[in-house]
């Protein structure tokens, strides 16, 4: 019987190596973003918009437009770019040092005013491409290097929640936190990214989804104990789930 | 009959898709290093356990790097779909 293939990088995902450390989940947020993009059939209108972290290099890997935005910026250019091209899909693909950290008012007040864009939120707890300092979603008790002796709260606060403190914002219509941990929940978030980019082209506001990836290099695991280290702690922290899907136009 | 074929020359060797197989098929090969400088997965398959064709491995592999080809029987749910525009 003939074997028909069932699985294969998407069309719009380049044929190029990632530049990503083994084990890191960016790779798996790229090929989700460019399967939606294939499955809706909008790689000619969609541009894509980095934001400053290890995924600003997004434009040697996804064949569409892209244009890079000064950091924590994207949402701000993303604003820009659908006011004047209304018909195109604009995307930010950012992490939390980015959103979560500088770019924290520009993502608030683009979600305040319900610009029909789509944030993609890269959380792996810490600065990754700058050296694993301390990020906003750090978690209490992890090491980076700018906390040696572990994030205390009375010190550096509590890791930040973006998904739901976007989620009850008018302008918002859909705000969720996936994972990628596990091909479980690869195929959730899958789910999640296909609706973040619908309720786009249906015009109905504010998309944002939140992917919790890990980062074995700064964290300083290996890849099987960062995937343990996300299913315990980080999933405590970082509760998943959509905690916002508005179904009316 | 099913199978998988991974590009082990861009593969890092994170081992994901040996944590996830279901039945133990893929392994990381000790007796070479690819041009990255990794020892890549590779794909073993065993009579007595054949692989199912789940695209589990692929759906973790964080490059991309796994393509999955599987007899053609019922609904195929995976990554390939036609768009619907």
């Amino acid at each position: 019987m003939a074997l028909t293939k069932v699985f294969t990088r998407p069309d719009s995902l380049r044929d190029i190596n990632f530049h990503f450390c083994p084990g890191c989940h960016h790779g798996t947020a790229h090929r989700l973003i460019c399967e939606a993009i294939d499955y809706y059939g909008i790689r000619e209108r969609t541009i894509g918009i980095p934001g400053v972290g290890c995924g600003v290099f997004l434009y040697n890997y996804f064949d569409l437009d892209v244009c890079e935005a000064p950091h924590g910026r994207a949402p701000a250019v993303a604003t820009g770019f659908k006011r004047v091209l209304p018909q195109n899909i604009i995307f930010t693909y950012q992490g939390d040092g980015d959103l979560g950290s500088i770019g924290m008012s520009e993502v608030i007040h683009t979600a305040n005013r319900g610009e029909n864009i789509t944030v993609f939120f890269i959380n792996n707890s810490v600065y990754g491409m700058t050296g694993g300092q301390m990020a906003p979603t750090t978690l209490l008790g992890q090491r980076t290097t700018t906390t040696p002796y572990g994030r205390d709260f009375r010190t550096e606060g509590y890791p930040i929640r973006m998904a739901e403190m976007l989620a009850p914002l008018e302008g918002v219509a859909f705000a969720a936190r996936v994972s990628l941990h596990t091909p479980t929940q690869v195929k959730k978030a899958r789910k999640a990214v296909l609706r973040a980019l619908d309720i786009q082209i249906k015009n109905m506001g504010f998309s944002f989804v939140e992917f919790l990836c890990a980062c074995p290099t700064n964290w300083g695991l290996s890849p099987r104990q960062c995937i343990e280290k996300i299913d315990g702690e980080m999933l405590q922290s970082f509760p998943l789930g959509t905690y916002k899907n508005r179904q009316d136009s | 009959m099913n199978r998988i074929e991974i590009r082990d020359e861009s593969c890092k060797g994170c081992q994901y898709c040996l944590i996830f197989c279901p039945r133990e098929l893929l392994q990381i090969d000790k007796s070479r290093i690819n041009v990255l400088g990794y020892n890549p997965a590779r794909f073993v398959d065993n009579p007595e356990k054949p692989c199912l064709g789940c695209a589990l491995c692929a759906e973790i592999c964080p490059d991309a790097l796994i393509e999955v080809y599987r007899k053609k029987k019922g609904a195929v749910k995976a990554n390939v779909r036609t768009p619907n525009t």
